[in-house]
């Protein structure tokens, strides 16, 4: 079959980046195989649990870059105990071992440590790019080993992340040869920085692109920052409160309109409204804006800002915008592609959200919109419709009433028609949330409609497994299914198991799912791990195969039941 | 557990499809469709919800369909994990007003209206902004205040809410930011009648 020696196909191969069309390559013959495999250098494993760190190097001795997820979607929301799982330490230490060139390790909802960081630091000397999402189990004393070690670190990228700040001098540990970050973002930092360190850390990083600071860099530090990186093209500001009349709030007037490289501005995790004018000479080159972090700027004040970013193609804001101000932002952001409105106030009485009109009116003014994430305090089917049909392209469509079960709140009907009529017309659509009152007609829906449909998560919703089964027989693509509070019980469970393993993992917790239905699973498809949590009675309820079980995740897997489970995750 | 058979698109006996965090029967419920709403109350027990207190988690259900919501619950149910935002996100919002609580042991103002016998005092960290205190003063004070313009002050009523500055000059309430309202405002005082008028007035 091989016309062509090995190297002229590596080289084609180079061309093609993408996992899955890698993944398609090596299937077309032996040697096609053979050559993929070591030329792969970025692989991505959407389960750490699904393959161990051993058959990952041997399959793919050159990889350079990893990326890891750890936890179910759900831990997010506090629905997966801490220790549950996700260690990445076995991996650092396999990897360390078979002495893999590794440069990039992009890890989500995993549990680092600092013992792993130090690893990294010491044992992969071209490492370049650390990316964190959602992780714990680390403190700063980590992140100096990593700074002091890895002499060509360009990228630190730490977002959402719990870190125990020791308060130690980790931006101190960068040595003096340290000149080549592209991207520092610890925005997420609690503690004290040194001030003075990091302005000779940017002073002496001229690629610098991305810096994203804590909330504990003041003002003047910022100014000082901006004015040795000028070229920034992404900000995240730490603390925006100051004097107006001062002269450091004029210097850095002058200073951020010499910013002409900046694209996109986040943080402002402590702010006052009334400095926020000096932002505004950057707003018109501005394409992504994240206000999300920034508490109590009034809505007058965040349009006042929004309305000069008319190049914005991703805005992520908190509800106490308005719908008015939702307006604004539909009438000034045509270019608008994602949009992300977050509840300010989350138990609250809910005078500050957000309701059906607003997306509406975004709907009508920013046509390219394709992700969504809306926090609201209501919806209704009309205005769904009215969005699905103003707005075809969306690839991730996330919605979510803050009351979890609430109806239609003018005609109180479920919202089936609502999101039906997204999914029929989206055809794109990859994911889907769903929030309100809802019965088994708008899995129905999915499940006719939904046919790129990729992620799915249910939440209080459907009446009988009719819902839950029309979504499995229906949504040929699907590869993650996260199900809280609802009544899909053994009978949709155990309808297609063979289903299971064609997607990555399916979460079911507060359902119908008895404990003999999922040992069933269990039995039927032993490449599948079943995992049961059951914090509250462990050893009682073993025997009872009629007991409903608390929380179910199952993932297929080529290596078995794990065998780091804490002693409350059963595996079946 | 079939929701009784294919008559979906007859009635659509909402009752049965409900989640409801009440008791059965606490609620305007009439035909509770055979052993359903039982099942989900027994599940709903044993789930992770943390109910507060069942009367009012029934109560904010049915209040759910109301349309307006003029006074709030004063107690909402709290479900473990909605809305699903992340920890770290829901932490910062915490911290956020657990500060703007604390921050300051609040900044007592004493606030008078024209004509009225005594004098009231209130703590402006309370109020998020403009438009939250003028509420409240309006209902402390039984008045309505009318629109804010930047042009012509509040028209449409014979109130004017001013304050004095640090500087001791009397100010609309309105035209600066309100971070910079909170710390330079000293005392209230609700203008009334020709006096009002001449405040906010071109003329």
């Amino acid at each position: 079959m091989n016309y062509f020696p090995d190297e002229v196909m590596e080289h084609v191969f180079d061309f093609v980046t993408s996992n899955l069309d890698r993944n398609a390559i090596s299937l077309v013959c032996k040697s096609w195989y053979r050559i993929e495999r070591f030329s792969r250098r970025r692989v991505f494993i959407g389960n750490c649990y699904a393959i161990s760190p051993e058959r990952l190097i041997a399959r793919f001795p050159g990889v350079k870059s990893l990326t890891l997820k750890g936890k179910p979607h759900f831990a997010d929301f506090n629905l997966v105990p801490h220790d549950w799982g996700g260690f990445v330490y076995p991996w650092i230490e396999a990897l360390a071992r078979s002495r893999v060139n590794l440069e990039e390790l992009r890890l989500k909802r995993m549990l680092v440590t600092d013992d792993g960081l130090e690893l990294i630091s010491r044992s992969f000397v071209n490492f370049k790019s650390l990316v964190l999402v959602s992780c714990e189990g680390f403190t700063t004393d980590g992140l100096a080993a990593i700074a002091a070690n890895c002499r060509f670190l360009r990228e630190l990228d730490l977002q959402e992340n719990e870190v125990d700040d020791h308060r130690g001098q980790w931006l101190n540990c960068f040595p003096e040869s340290c000149t080549s970050l592209v991207s520092l973002n610890f925005a997420c930092l609690k503690g004290d920085i040194n001030s003075a360190a990091l302005e000779r850390l940017v002073a002496r990083s001229p690629n610098l692109k991305s810096l994203r600071l804590s909330r504990a860099v003041p003002l003047d530090t910022l100014q000082k920052i901006l004015v040795r990186a000028p070229q920034l093209v992404d900000l995240g500001v730490g603390s925006f409160s100051h004097d107006p009349d001062s002269e450091t709030y004029n210097k850095l007037l002058t200073t951020i309109e010499k910013c002409k490289s900046m694209r996109s501005l986040s943080g402002f995790l402590e702010v006052a409204a009334y400095c926020l004018p000096a932002i505004h000479p950057i707003c018109s080159s501005l394409t992504s804006l994240n206000l999300s972090y920034a508490p109590g700027i009034p809505g007058s004040e965040l349009t006042k800002l929004i309305r000069r970013c008319r190049k914005l193609q991703r805005l992520w804001i908190l509800d106490c915008i308005g719908d008015k101000g939702l307006g604004v932002v539909a009438s000034s952001c045509r270019e608008l592609q994602e949009l992300r409105v977050f509840p300010s106030d989350p138990y609250g009485v809910g005078n500050a959200a957000v309701t059906e009109e607003g997306l509406v009116a975004i709907s009508r003014g920013c046509p390219k919109l394709n992700s969504l994430l809306y926090f609201c305090q209501q919806m209704t089917n009309a205005a769904l419709k009215i969005v699905a049909q103003n707005c075809p392209n969306f690839i991730r469509f996330r919605l979510c009433t803050l009351d979890p079960v609430k109806p239609d709140s003018s005609t109180n009907q479920p919202l089936d028609e609502g999101f039906g009529a997204i999914v029929q017309s989206c055809k794109g659509l990859r994911r889907l949330s769903l929030s309100g009152l809802l019965t088994d007609q708008v899995f129905n829906y999915i499940g006719m409609f939904a046919e790129q449909l990729e992620m799915l998560s249910i939440a209080f919703a459907g009446n009988s497994d009719k819902g839950m089964l029309y979504v499995l027989n229906g949504c040929k693509k699907i590869r993650k299914l996260e199900i809280r509070d609802s009544p899909f019980g053994n009978i949709a469970l155990l309808r297609d198991v063979g289903k299971y393993e064609t997607m990555r993992s399916l979460w079911m917790s507060s359902c119908d799912v008895t404990l003999g239905g999922c040992k069933t699973l269990a039995k039927k498809m032993p490449r599948l791990n079943v995992e049961i949590i059951n914090e509250i009675d462990e050893m009682e309820a073993c025997n009872d195969d009629g007991q409903k079980v608390e929380k179910m995740y199952l993932y297929r897997t080529l290596v078995g039941p794990r065998k780091d489970a804490p002693n409350y995750v059963w595996t079946l | 557990m079939g929701s009784g058979g294919g008559s979906y698109e007859k009635d659509l006996n909402l009752e049965a499809t409900e989640l409801r965090l009440g008791l059965p029967g606490t609620t305007s419920s009439t035909a509770a469709t055979d052993q359903e709403p039982e099942a989900r109350q027994a599940r709903n027990n044993k789930r992770s919800l943390v109910d507060r207190c069942e009367e009012e988690a029934s109560e904010d259900a049915s209040r759910a369909l109301q349309k307006d919501h003029d006074s709030a619950p004063s107690s909402k149910a709290q479900i473990v994990g909605w809305p699903p935002i992340r920890s770290y996100r829901k932490n910062s919002l915490q911290t956020k007003k657990a500060e703007t609580e604390t921050s300051s042991s609040g900044i007592y103002v004493k606030v008078s209206m024209d004509g009225a016998p005594y004098l009231r005092k209130i703590d402006l960290n309370v109020y998020k902004g403009y438009s939250n205190l003028l509420k409240a003063l309006e209902n402390m004070f039984k008045f309505t205040i009318g629109e804010y313009s930047e042009r012509e002050g509040y028209k449409g009523s014979e109130f004017a809410p001013t304050y004095e500055d640090k500087d001791g000059d009397w100010m609309l309430m309105g035209d600066v930011p309100w971070e910079m309202f909170m710390t330079s405002c000293k005392k209230l005082r609700i203008m009334r009648g020709s006096e009002a008028r001449g405040l906010g007035c071109a003329v």
